[in-house]
């Protein structure tokens, strides 16, 4: 592992975490970043827009939200001492409305009239489509015709919170073609629309902006266990698509070795097979959606599918400052396939009454593999970062039963 | 030769006629290689006077839907960066004047390795780049190299690319500029005259040199209104879709697919070529 005075450094003024991030976009848009990248360095400076980002996450969101001792499942693995770090506690279930938050109240900062979004699973853009109604401001959320198909519900959902739900048919028709078609719509609306990015990936400034937002995450986690057990937590585990909760969980955790750091991301019907969204393990460097990081492709540099049980992993690239994090050795990076996954959703449901998303399901059956070797007074913590709820008809599917 | 020459020349001996370039696009293996070949052969003859081959990428996030389309069949039928690469030095091979210029995304000549993509684009016979997704922030990755290997990089400048940033954008630019006519993607809406007439102006306040209009020109007519203004017209996403039109029902193409492709661009070259400037 490579040792650095502070792993909270990045990105430089570039964009770059090492050689990943950076904005790697169409000459139309790049005005439109150095945009939203300066006036995020004034929102951030300032204590008003600090205190209306803040009030809308107790009040709105319902932050902070529960460190809560999983004593049942601890039990039942028979190792560490596991928490549940309970994102799926916020309005709308997940940890995306955090970002969404801070991201609709830049966008009324800078004076734009319209929002744009992408979604794998629906949960970014049931999110995005909140804060929309929320601001009153007119959304349209791209979302691959493969996933309108499997996310039914969170498709409902948005429309009955007033988006325009606009289904992707090029491509692959999934999450990464919905960012080139959230792209294309940005390079073509380029006055009044600001695309509100899901996750810790896109060109510079975003994946910055997105982890910032989400750090709420790991800093409540640090003064919540520091308040339940007198001291910092040994492991934090959580699931990895482009990686917004991990990197929220991980990012006030950095500079403290004593932390260990696990990012579990989805190894679908195996790692031997194509049929997996892994990008660290099965991937290599490469550049798309606007940064460089570790993506699924073939030895021509075309972008493959990312396959996984979950929608809302499978994308085929990652956050670029997890790609340094894993380069570096701060972060571990494991997997979980859809089996796993699936088992751990049952576990975890049975043991805790606790229905996961099948993202966090991923993280949780790390856990399960991990726990039982540890001692008792190792304190790990789950990235529980969305709920359940949106998932029960691929987990009937799954299962073999029809609800 | 030098390959700057190419591309200089040919704008030179334009400039010498007094006439407007015609700039030609399509998508190296679009829809398989034998027939992007024999339409690489036939272009300049048709009127090209300079050609841009698309390098296929499965994420075409500039482009509309006519060249995404073009760039997905073009991959099914086996197309590599590799296989554009033969492609041009099959078409060099039996032309050593038209300029050709690669254009696509950076990531199949990230994973290609840019200095042995520079070496075997410039033995090739490849003149210049253009990359749509990197912006003079990230001219390290690929554009200085370039330069120094002496292949143009050739810059898209913007609606949106206003006077400050200009300076920046033009840099290290070489060959000529693009001007992308609207915000938007290729083949989709069209800039009017007066906008366009107002970029161009606004272009050579800051550059001498050549600027191709180019996203939006869809006919003849709207390539000779180009013409009347800029140094050459740009004609994509209309040639793409006459290869689209004319294939059978099994995405193959038929006899005399290529014939009324260039037939169709003979229509254009008269067009620009005989537009008053």
């Amino acid at each position: 592992m490579t040792q650095l005075n502070t792993y909270r450094g990045g990105p430089d003024e570039q964009g770059h975490f090492g050689i990943y991030g950076g904005r790697y976009v169409a000459e139309t848009l790049m005005p439109l970043i150095l945009n939203v990248e300066k006036a995020y360095a004034a929102a951030k400076d300032d204590p008003e827009f600090q205190k209306d980002f803040r009030y809308h996450m107790t009040y709105y969101v319902g932050r902070p939200s529960a460190l809560y001792y999983a004593k049942r499942l601890t039990e039942e693995l028979g190792g560490a001492k596991i928490y549940f770090k309970r994102e799926e506690l916020n309005h709308t279930g997940a940890h995306k409305i955090n970002n969404c938050i801070g991201q609709i109240l830049l966008a009324r900062r800078m004076g734009k009239t319209r929002i744009i979004a992408e979604t794998g699973a629906g949960q970014h853009g049931v999110a995005t489509a909140t804060v929309c109604a929320l601001f009153n401001l007119p959304c349209t959320i791209y979302m691959g015709e493969v996933d309108i198909e499997r996310q039914k519900p969170n498709v409902f959902r948005m429309r009955l919170l007033g988006a325009e739900v606009k289904p992707v048919t090029s491509g692959s028709r999934t999450l990464k073609d919905a960012m080139n078609e959230a792209l294309r719509d940005w390079v073509s609306n380029v006055s009044d629309t600001y695309y509100l990015i899901g996750t810790v990936a896109g060109p510079h400034p975003y994946p910055m902006i997105v982890r910032d937002f989400q750090a709420v995450i790991g800093e409540e986690t640090r003064e919540q266990m520091m308040a339940a057990e007198g001291r910092l937590p040994d492991s934090l585990i959580a699931c990895i698509g482009g990686g917004s909760n991990a990197m929220g969980l991980f990012y006030p955790f950095l500079d403290d070795p004593s932390v260990s750091l696990v990012g579990v991301e989805a190894a679908g019907l195996g790692l031997s097979t194509t049929k997996h969204a892994a990008s660290m393990a099965g991937g290599a460097p490469g550049v798309l959606h606007g940064n460089r990081t570790y993506l699924l492709q073939d030895p021509d540099g075309q972008i493959l599918e990312g396959h996984s049980i979950s929608a809302g992993l499978d994308y085929p690239g990652v956050g670029p400052e997890h790609s340094w994090l894993h380069d570096l050795g701060r972060v571990r990076y494991e997997s979980a396939t859809d089996a796993e996954a699936l088992e751990a959703f049952k576990l975890c449901s049975r043991t805790e009454g606790i229905l996961p998303a099948l993202e966090p399901a991923h993280a949780l059956a790390y856990i399960i593999r991990a726990a039982g070797a540890l001692p008792a007074d190792h304190l790990m913590v789950l990235g529980l970062s969305g709920r359940g709820d949106k998932d029960i008809f691929t987990v009937a599917d799954a299962l073999g039963t029809t609800i | 030769m030098s390959t700057e020459g190419r591309i200089t020349r040919s704008f030179a001996a334009l400039k010498a006629e007094g006439r407007a370039a015609l700039i030609t696009f399509i998508t190296a293996g679009d829809p398989d290689a034998a027939t992007s070949l024999a339409l690489l052969r036939g272009l300049p003859a048709a009127g090209a006077d300079l050609i841009e081959i698309g390098m296929p990428f499965t994420d075409p996030m500039a482009d509309g839907p006519a060249i995404q389309a073009a760039s997905l069949r073009a991959l099914a039928a086996g197309m590599t960066l590799a296989g554009t690469l033969a492609l041009v030095r099959e078409f060099r091979a039996g032309d050593a004047d038209t300029p050709l210029i690669l254009m696509g995304y950076f990531n199949p000549i990230y994973r290609y390795g840019v200095a042995r993509f520079l070496v075997d684009a410039k033995t090739a016979g490849v003149d210049g780049l253009i990359v749509v997704d990197l912006p003079p922030e990230e001219d390290q990755e690929l554009c200085l190299p370039a330069l120094a290997a002496g292949i143009s990089f050739i810059r898209l400048a913007t609606p949106t690319t206003d006077d400050a940033r200009l300076p920046a954008v033009l840099r290290h630019t070489s060959g000529f500029v693009y001007y992308v006519s609207i915000t938007g993607i290729t083949g989709t809406a069209a800039a009017s005259d007066q906008a366009i007439s107002d970029a161009v102006t606004r272009l050579r306040r800051h550059t001498s040199l050549p600027v191709a209009v180019g996203f939006g020109i869809t006919s003849p007519d709207r390539a000779a209104a180009v013409a009347t203004v800029a140094d050459a017209a740009v004609v994509g996403s209309a040639i793409v879709s006459r290869i689209a039109n004319g294939l059978d029902d099994r995405g193959h193409a038929p006899a005399g697919l290529v014939e009324s492709v260039l037939e169709f661009v003979r229509e254009l070259a008269d067009a620009v070529h005989g537009a008053r400037r």
